[in-house]
Order: C-alpha cells, then structure tokens, then sequence
C-alpha cells in the first residue's frame, strides 16, 4: 500500500485538540515529536490480543451508553466522537478512533500496531524520557486473539513482551489457558503478573494452593513499587473481575475474582503511608464503564490505565471523590494505540499530567528488526497454514459494535449452514480484526476471530423462552445502568433470528418482537434448532474456525443485511451512527 | 478467605458451608473452641419463619417489627454471583448491643436463607454461603437494643459467557 504523506502532513498543524488536557502542538515532521513534560513517563499498552502483526481495525459506529453514561466517553461514535475530542474529520486520528468513512480511509493511512512498530514506538519515548525515567505497562489481553497465540498458549507474547520490555501486566484472557499454562508463561515473563483481586476459593485456601500471600489469600503479587528518577510510583494490577462467569469455570477453578473496591482502598492507603510513594497508578482491566465509578469510590488513585472494553479515549476523563481527582483513560485494542502518561511527581503528590493516546501508524515507524525477526521465527512454523486463501470478501469485514457485523454474520451463516440450524449465536467479542473490501480472507484471519481455548461449536435444542432468556441476560451484561453489573464484551450475535432491543428499559423488559428469519415469530413453548461456540458449558463439537473456514470456501458472503436488531430508545443517543 | 475469619482467627471449617445454613449457633462460643451451644430451649426453631415466601413476612415472624436501613450495618456480596449454587456473603454492625442477625434474599423460593443468634460480648459478623436461583436483592437485618436495621444489595445470578 502506498501511503501519502501528505495525508498526515496536512492534519499535523491543524490539529487542534481541546479540552481539559490538550494534545500538545506537534511538529510538522512527525506525529510522534511530544513535547517534553514531567519527570516520568509511564507508556501503556492493553487489549492487544496478540496482534503481532499491523491490523485493520474499525471501531464501532454503535457503542451506546444508557443511564448517566448516555452521551459521555466512552459511549460517543463517528462525528460526536471527533467533535467532543476536538479531531479534524478526515484526519489520519479520525481515522484511527471512529469507524467514519473506514474503507477509504483504511486505504490511505494503512494498518495499525504491530509489535515491531511499537517497539521502535516504545524505545524512541523511553529513550527521550531518559533512563530510568519510564515504565512500560501492559492492561492484559496480551495473550490471546490470535492462532498463533492460542496454539502456544500465549508464549509467543511471552516473548514478545519480554523484547518489548513490559515491565508489569494484569490479566483477562491470559485466565483462560489455565494455570498451569499461565504460570508456565509467568516463569518465562520478565516484567511482574499483578492482581489484587484474584483470591483463592475457601476451598483451594483450606488445600493449601499456591498463592503470593497465603494469608490473605492473593492468588498474585497485588502492587508493585517502580522507583522512577527520585519518586515512588504504586502501581497496582487489577485483572478482569469476572473471568469465572464470562468464561468457563473449568479454567480456574480454584479462584475468585470481583471487583474488590475495599481490598483494593486497603492497598492504596497501604502504598501511600507505609511504603509512602509519591504516585499511584491502577493497572485495570476492570472496563471503562467500571473504571468511571470505581475512581468515584476509590480515593488516592492518581490514574487509571483502563483496558477491557476497547474504548480508544484521547483524553483521560477526571472523575472527583472524596480524596481529591482520579484521572480514568481507555487505550483501545489490538495495538492500534500506545497511551503515553507523563508525570510532573513531587513528594508525596503528582503536581501535573499530560496524556496522549498515541496511534500507531505502521506507515509512519520504521520495524524494529530485533522484533521483527522475532515475530518471523516464531510464525514461521505456521505461515503456509496461516496464509491459506479461503475467499475474497466482496464487502468490509468487520465485528466491533454493541449488535453485530459483518464477521458474525458469516459466523452464523457458517453455523447454520453446517448444523442446519434455524437459529445461531455467537459471542459478542470485541476484539477481531477487519478486512477491506476485495481483499483476501485467509485462515489467519478466520483464527484472529475465532482463536480461543474453548471453540466447541454445539447445536443444542432451545425453547422460544429460553433463546429470549440468553438473549435478555447478556443485554443485561451491556446495558446494566450500574456499571459493577455489566461484564463488558457486546450483545450475542444471532443468525435466522430478529429482534427488537430497548437498551434502556430494566433487565428483563428490553428484548421483544422476536422472529425467525422467514419472518415467523418465535414461540415461547416451542423448541428450535440453535448452533453456537465459546459455550460456558464444556461442549464436543468441532473447532468454529473449521466451520467458519469450510463456509469461506464456499465462497458465500452473509445473506443477511443489517444484524437483525432493530434498537428503540435511544434515537437521541451520540453512542449509535445507524445499526451494526 | 473473608475479613470475619481473620478478624475472629476461626478455624477454616467452622464457616459454615452449607447452603441455606440454619444456624441458631453463638459464633463466639465456637471461637473460643467450646462444642457449638444450641440456643436456650425458649428460643426455638423459627419454624414459619424460615416458611415464608416474602422478605416481609418472614422478618415479621421472626421479630414481629420491621427493619430500617442503616449505614452501620455492613454487607458484603459479590456483584456478580460466580456460582449461583455457592454465593459468598457476609455481615457484620458497629451498633451496640447486637442479640441476632439474619440474611434473607428476596427472589428465592422462600426468603429466610439464615438467622443467628449473637451472644453478649461477641463481634456481630457472620460469613455465609447462599445460593441463589437468580438475580435478587440480598438483605441482612440486625437486631439491636430491640430495633431492627437493615443493609441490602443486589447480586446479579447470570447464565455467563459471551465476555469481550
């Protein structure tokens, strides 16, 4: 792809970012020339799911928040995202963090992420930070989204971490290979696994698991302190609060996560007037969403490092309790961004802040090749297999978005189609990558969207009531007005099914008009057909990338437009730029 | 592990893990290593009480009065259940003079999932496991120099899956 540099050129001084905490003026050189600020640089990264290599990715046209969290970051899309982070439409950012006008702009400014990239991204701020003067975080979702990552369960970011020099991480997906695997990989990484809410069960305590502390019962080392030139920074992991109910139980059966608001109010009063550090950072992959509210409840927490629910945010949005102001910021997914904190630290306070979520043009950063030989050797075992063409997409493929799109509804149709199903579900995920209309769909991309530890299809027989119940319950996973009820992750998709949503009536009340796809309704006594994967439940079935992959090469594209929603309630709402 | 059992240094096995536990059982007697005492003969088995359907029938049974929220008695509950079958929650009050102590969960088929009796001088906190068939507000009721307060919280009973 040939990118024009005067794509990025003509933004460069026009960019005029307002708000609480501008963009600083850039140079025309260079969208990476920061300006020098603080005496601390914390750089973070989170939600990659193991995109080793540069991806298309194209954010969400709907991503709606309901009650107080209607029309505020992160639930704003297309033109109300821009407006309220002051972006220049058509500029290289606006194509980074809004779906708006995604294929032709895809097409000049290119990928985004890759590790290689990022490396030589994450040296050149370290190195003007000086030495010893930065840290490299990693929010979790390191290890998975990928064949490769999923067929080493997670060891290739492992190592590719390490090169990286990521210095401390929590965790999500990384639960979901085990613990034997998890701890494998931790014995191999050289930065610190933290999680302050992850204990043992009563039942794993009274066998005498392992654990970091025994007494109290953390399963992980919950803080680490980073001596940043004079100062102390706290930084504390916060792990997914519900990896048992989001994902099979069977892979960590002997913890307990949740949110841990009083545990975690311990740990910070501890940081501040035992171990006295001048900063505390909070490490989360709690979601956005739960990150707003926990920094209202929470006091002496200077930032939080949000991860989970994908939200490119540019700027980090203030939130006021009863110990003074935390800062919350979201740094998007699959390597598109690399969140850039800097920190004026005096004793025993952060005096002043600069951030800046950085877009990781592939274009823009030369390869790091120490990274990129890595990433060769490790894929080359796999790359014929990864390469396989299966189809040329004859539109923009593509998952992100609250309801569904385009990759599941080939997703479906592949369920449908190989268990002759009426109905199909599939998981509401939120990592996956795009792919641009006329370009080739190969088994590499089918495994970004597919690639986890428990792809079991099944086909199971549902009442009517029942297939609402699902679909009633995980719409209250999304749109559960108290965000400690919401688990993050979109709306299941459906195939052969339609469906009216109202996001913002009470659990139970906003699923309705349901029906086939031959337009007959759903009854709620009478059983249907219904195929899936990624069941909770262990299942027997055959991987979902085979059956995705065979319904490729077929060379079907989705017979059904639209996702079969129809959304009332939310007219108003900036988090919708039409259905998907 | 909860802050109850350390706080009060009980042995593991003494939280009681069964589900619905009914426990007219002093907690303080059990601490100091004593055979668990059942309560004196006049304070029987609340036999209808544990038999209603409703928090508010229930609470009547049992105290014959109704409870007022108070921000002196504590409940913690998960948001989210991990198993529904095996909720873990516990109580504990700041209030003087704290005599019983009873958790009860709206949605389930009968409220009363527990009631303690607390003997004088024994910090009122209890862990317990519930279990839940879904969604429903908890709710732990205190009794205290003769008045009964309350704190409550909702804990979400959800079939899983389907995370981002």
């Amino acid at each position: 792809m040939t990118i024009r540099r005067r794509d990025f050129l003509s933004l460069a001084g026009a960019a005029a970012f307002t708000g609480a905490l501008p963009w600083p003026a850039r140079g025309a050189d260079s969208m990476y020339d920061l300006d020098r600020f603080g005496n601390a640089r914390i750089l973070h990264m989170t939600d990659t799911h193991a995109q080793l290599l540069p991806v298309y990715f194209r954010e969400p046209s709907v991503n709606l928040g309901i009650g107080a969290m209607a029309g505020k970051p992160p639930h704003l899309v297309g033109r109300a995202f821009l407006d309220r982070f002051g972006i220049k439409p058509d500029s290289a950012e606006a194509h980074a963090f809004t779906f708006l006008d995604f294929e032709k702009s895809a097409a000049r400014f290119g990928r985004l992420g890759g590790f290689a990239h990022l490396k030589t991204l994450i040296d050149r701020l370290r190195g003007e930070a000086g030495g010893g003067r930065s840290l490299l975080l990693d929010g979790g979702d390191l290890w998975q989204g990928s064949g490769l990552s999923n067929t080493m369960q997670g060891a290739d970011m492992v190592e590719a971490a390490n090169l990286l020099g990521i210095e401390a991480m929590t965790g999500h997906w990384e639960f979901t290979y085990g613990e034997k695997a998890l701890r494998s990989n931790l014995a191999r990484f050289k930065g610190e696994f933290l999680a302050q809410n992850v204990f043992l069960t009563e039942e794993a305590a009274f066998n005498d698991a392992k654990a970091f502390d025994p007494a109290s019962g953390r399963v992980f080392k919950p803080a680490t302190i980073k001596e940043i030139g004079d100062h102390r920074v706290g930084v504390i992991g916060q792990a997914f609060p519900y990896v048992p109910i989001a994902h099979p139980k069977r892979f960590t059966p002997d913890w307990t996560f949740g949110i841990r608001d009083d545990e975690l109010q311990k740990l910070v009063d501890t940081l501040r007037s035992n171990d006295k550090v001048d900063a505390v950072v909070l490490l989360s992959h709690n979601g956005m969403d739960v990150d707003l509210k926990l920094a209202s409840r929470v006091t002496g927490i200077d930032v939080i490092l949000g991860g989970h629910t994908h939200d490119a945010v540019p700027q980090p949005i203030p939130v006021t309790n009863a110990g003074g102001t935390t800062l919350v910021t979201n740094a998007g997914s699959s390597g598109k961004f690399l969140g850039v904190l800097d920190l004026e630290i005096a004793k025993g306070k952060v005096a002043d802040i600069r951030y800046r979520l950085l877009p990781v043009f592939s274009e823009l950063l030369k390869p790091d090749p120490a990274m990129a030989a890595l990433i060769g050797k490790m894929r080359e075992p796999h790359a014929a297999a990864y390469a396989a063409r299966l189809a040329t997409s004859d539109r923009l493929l593509y998952r992100r978005g609250n309801f569904g799109g385009t990759v599941d509804q080939l997703i479906c149709d592949a369920l449908r189609g190989e268990f002759d199903a009426e109905v199909a579900l599939s998981p509401g995920f939120r990592w996956g990558n795009s792919v641009l209309p006329g370009q080739p769909v190969t088994m590499e991309d089918v495994l970004s969207e597919t690639a986890i530890a428990y792809p079991e299809t099944y086909v199971l027989s549902m009442t009517g009531s029942q297939i609402k119940d699902i679909l009633e319950d995980v719409c209250d996973n999304l749109f559960n007005a108290d965000p400690y009820y919401q688990q993050g992750g979109d709306m299941v998709r459906v195939g052969g099914l339609a469906y009216a949503c109202s996001p913002t009536e009470a659990a139970g009340r906003r699923i309705s008009d349901l029906k086939l796809g031959d337009g007959r309704s759903l009854e709620a006594g009478k059983s249907y057909k219904v195929a899936g994967w990624a069941s909770v439940n262990e299942q027997q079935g055959v991987p979902v990338w085979d059956v995705f992959a065979k319904h490729l090469r077929s060379g079907k594209m989705p017979a059904q437009r639209g996702s079969g929603v129809t959304l009332k309630g939310v007219d108003d709402n900036p988090g919708i730029a039409g259905q998907g | 592990m909860t802050k109850t059992n350390d706080r009060l240094a009980l042995p593991r096995r003494v939280i009681l893990q069964g589900v619905a536990s009914v426990a007219l059982v002093g907690l303080g007697k059990i601490a100091s290593g004593a055979a668990p005492a059942f309560a004196a003969a006049n304070d029987k088995y609340p036999e209808e009480a544990f038999k209603q359907k409703t928090v508010d029938d229930a609470i009547k049974l049992l105290y014959g009065k109704t409870a007022e929220k108070s921000d002196k008695v504590r409940l913690d509950a998960p948001e989210i259940a991990e198993n529904g079958a095996v909720v873990p929650i516990s109580a504990s009050s700041t209030l003087d003079g704290v005599t019983s102590l009873a958790f009860l969960v709206a949605e389930n088929p009968n409220a009363l999932v527990a009631s303690y009796r607390i003997p004088a001088g024994t910090m009122p906190s209890v862990a317990n496991r519930i279990k839940m068939a879904k969604t429903s507000n908890v709710i732990v009721v205190v009794e205290a120099g003769g008045k009964l307060f309350s704190a409550s919280k909702e804990v979400k009973v959800t079939v899983g899956g389907c995370g981002g």
